[in-house]
């Protein structure tokens, strides 16, 4: 049964803010000249997140001997380094619901998320993209499936259903979304990407991850998007691998995905490594 | 106590004809205290030798407190033969990774994958016992006690103080003292000076007057404004701390991989030979070199 296009509006509307200071973040923490009083700036006019950053500075895992009152106070004591990874897993975590009754392994969500980030970072890298924008395509990994989610928070008896189909049949995951739900989360993901006002590159390989097409304009991103999912799909030897790529994303790989996928070093550490963006809380 | 360095350098062991005299194995510290128990600060390369040398008197019982995680600092553990052996017990000490919410377990476990390594942790033969310890949190070895003080470095960095029969030792580890991040005409400058002054005062107040300190000295104060942030002092910012804490004696160590013997030399007798030094007794850290305290 389709779903009800004015109630998703209605939802997606009622989402909490996408933060800007956790874009800024993440920009900053991915070009190493960047002046250490901006960061702190940037954290300092958040107060969400100064409040998240001290609770975790002053909680047991840091076991501090003495309370730490402020955002500079933490970085004189613990290091500037160890606050600005510590903003970065507190601005990351809590954006989105974290439970669903509609069986939607999240643990799994998550990590296939990060691992599609740090595939679609490391190529960039590779491919000579400059650092101050490799971030983008690890925030676009991140996010690129982020409609899954709201599907499984806000409709979790239908979203049952899909995953069971999914998993029963073997149909990717979209497809079933959209003969069922009547959209699949790029949709939804757009809807919501959209109303968060997030950059226009970002809104497109939310909504079109999936689209395939010969040619993608000039959204880079996008391409390098789809390119990491089907890298990521292929490691995991999942049904998501494409049977013939959209030009553009083999040109973006310019390899097969077996010799890109082996030109990855230390991939699962770099996962591991990313996975505290997801376990702080 | 009787401390024997069993490794003074940073970031990489430099083997090789010109750091023969200071040595070129990574951090490592041997302490024996009164009572007779083992304390090893530290599992950089210098470990594998002092393994070696506790095989002749089985079993092994130690305890080893890990200033942090850099690589420098841990590398020798899979070399510390004691490590294999039934019926040796270790007991290793360090502090929790809040970043990646890891433990010094898994840490330590991840060093010994199989890619990077042949045997994994949990083959490891002897009892092994991990401490995730607190700042400020004491642990009594036999007559001495070790406390942990965190010091700045881009990881959580602690460094030990041992108190054992009235004498104390103070090891940094990795350390850069904290420096203010705004510009003087910024307005937020007084008051974060203010905070790296009580920072500092509370490390000079915790190793007061101790005996012997072994200090971070990476780098020279003219080359530190291009290294500012990679987490190590200079032997001036620690002269500065030997000269308020009142040290008695103090050890320069972590000694850059690129610096040969020779410069060592030439940089130590120029400092030493500078008008008002403190009274405290300056040495360069070097491979061997026995305190008995
Ligand atoms: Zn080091
Ligand atoms: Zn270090």
């Amino acid at each position: 049964m389709p779903l009800n296009r004015s109630k998703l509006v209605e939802i997606v509307q009622n989402i909490p803010a996408f933060p800007q200071s956790v874009n800024q973040v993440i920009a900053m923490t991915s070009n190493a000249m960047c002046p250490p009083k901006k960061l702190v700036q940037v954290i300092e006019r958040d107060p969400i997140l100064t409040m998240k950053v001290l609770k975790l500075v002053n909680s047991a895992f840091f076991g501090l001997s003495k309370e730490v009152t402020s955002v500079q106070h933490s970085v004189v004591y613990v290091g500037l380094n160890t606050v600005k990874n510590v903003a970065i897993s507190v601005a990351m975590s809590g954006v989105l619901p974290e439970t669903n009754d509609a069986g939607l392994d999240m643990d799994a969500y998550w990590k296939d998320s990060l691992a599609v980030g740090v595939i679609a970072k490391m190529l960039a890298e590779q491919r000579k993209i400059p650092p101050n924008e490799t971030a983008d395509y690890f925030v676009a990994g991140l996010l690129h499936n982020i409609g899954k989610v709201l599907f499984a928070h806000y409709f979790p008896a239908e979203y049952k259903e899909v995953l069971g189909i999914t998993e029963e049949k073997r149909i990717p995951l979209h497809k079933v979304e959209k003969k069922l739900l009547g959209l699949d989360h790029c949709q939804l993901g757009g809807l919501l990407a959209k109303e968060w006002q997030l950059p226009e590159n970002l809104r497109g390989v939310i909504r079109h991850h999936h689209t395939m097409v010969k040619d993608y304009g000039d959204n880079k991103l996008l391409v390098a998007i789809i390119a990491a999912s089907q890298l990521n799909h292929y490691i995991n030897g999942s049904v998501g691998v494409l049977p013939q790529l959209p030009k553009q994303v083999e040109d973006y790989l310019g390899a097969p995905l077996i010799d890109v996928a082996d030109s990855l070093e230390n991939l699962e550490r770099e996962v591991d490594k990313a996975q505290a963006f997801i376990d702080v809380n | 106590m009787k401390i024997t360095m069993r490794g003074v350098r940073g970031s990489i062991p430099v083997p090789g004809p010109d750091t023969v005299v200071y040595g070129g194995n990574t951090t490592c510290h041997e302490i024996r205290t009164t009572s007779g128990h083992l304390i090893i600060l530290d599992g950089g390369s210098g470990i594998r030798q002092l393994g070696n040398e506790l095989l002749a008197n089985l079993p092994v019982k130690c305890h080893i407190f890990i200033t942090h995680t850099h690589w420098d600092h841990i590398q020798g553990l899979p070399f510390f033969i004691p490590l294999f052996i039934p019926g040796n017990t270790m007991d290793i000490y360090g502090s929790f990774d809040p970043v990646y919410m890891k433990d010094l377990r898994s840490i330590l476990s991840q060093q010994m994958e199989y890619c990077y390594f042949p045997v994994r942790e949990c083959e490891l033969a002897a009892t092994i016992n991990y401490h995730n310890i607190r700042e400020g949190q004491a642990v009594q070895v036999g007559s001495a006690t070790v406390t942990p003080i965190l010091t700045n470095h881009p990881v959580l960095n602690y460094g030990y103080k041992i108190e054992d029969s009235g004498k104390t030792f103070f090891f940094t580890g990795d350390y850069e003292p904290p420096v203010n991040i705004y510009d003087e005409e910024d307005e937020e400058y007084a008051g974060y000076q203010q905070l790296v002054d009580e920072q500092q005062q509370t490390l000079i107040d915790f190793v007061q007057g101790v005996d012997v300190m072994v200090a971070d000295s990476q780098y020279t104060h003219e080359e530190y404004p291009a290294k500012t942030g990679w987490g190590h002092g200079t032997f001036e910012t620690n002269i500065r701390l030997a000269r308020l804490a009142n040290i008695k004696e103090f050890y320069f160590t972590h000694h850059d991989p690129m610096r040969t013997d020779a410069q060592l030399d030439e940089i130590f007798s120029e400092i030493m030979s500078r008008d008002n030094l403190p009274d405290t007794v300056f040495h360069l850290a070097k491979e061997g070199t026995v305190i008995e305290l």
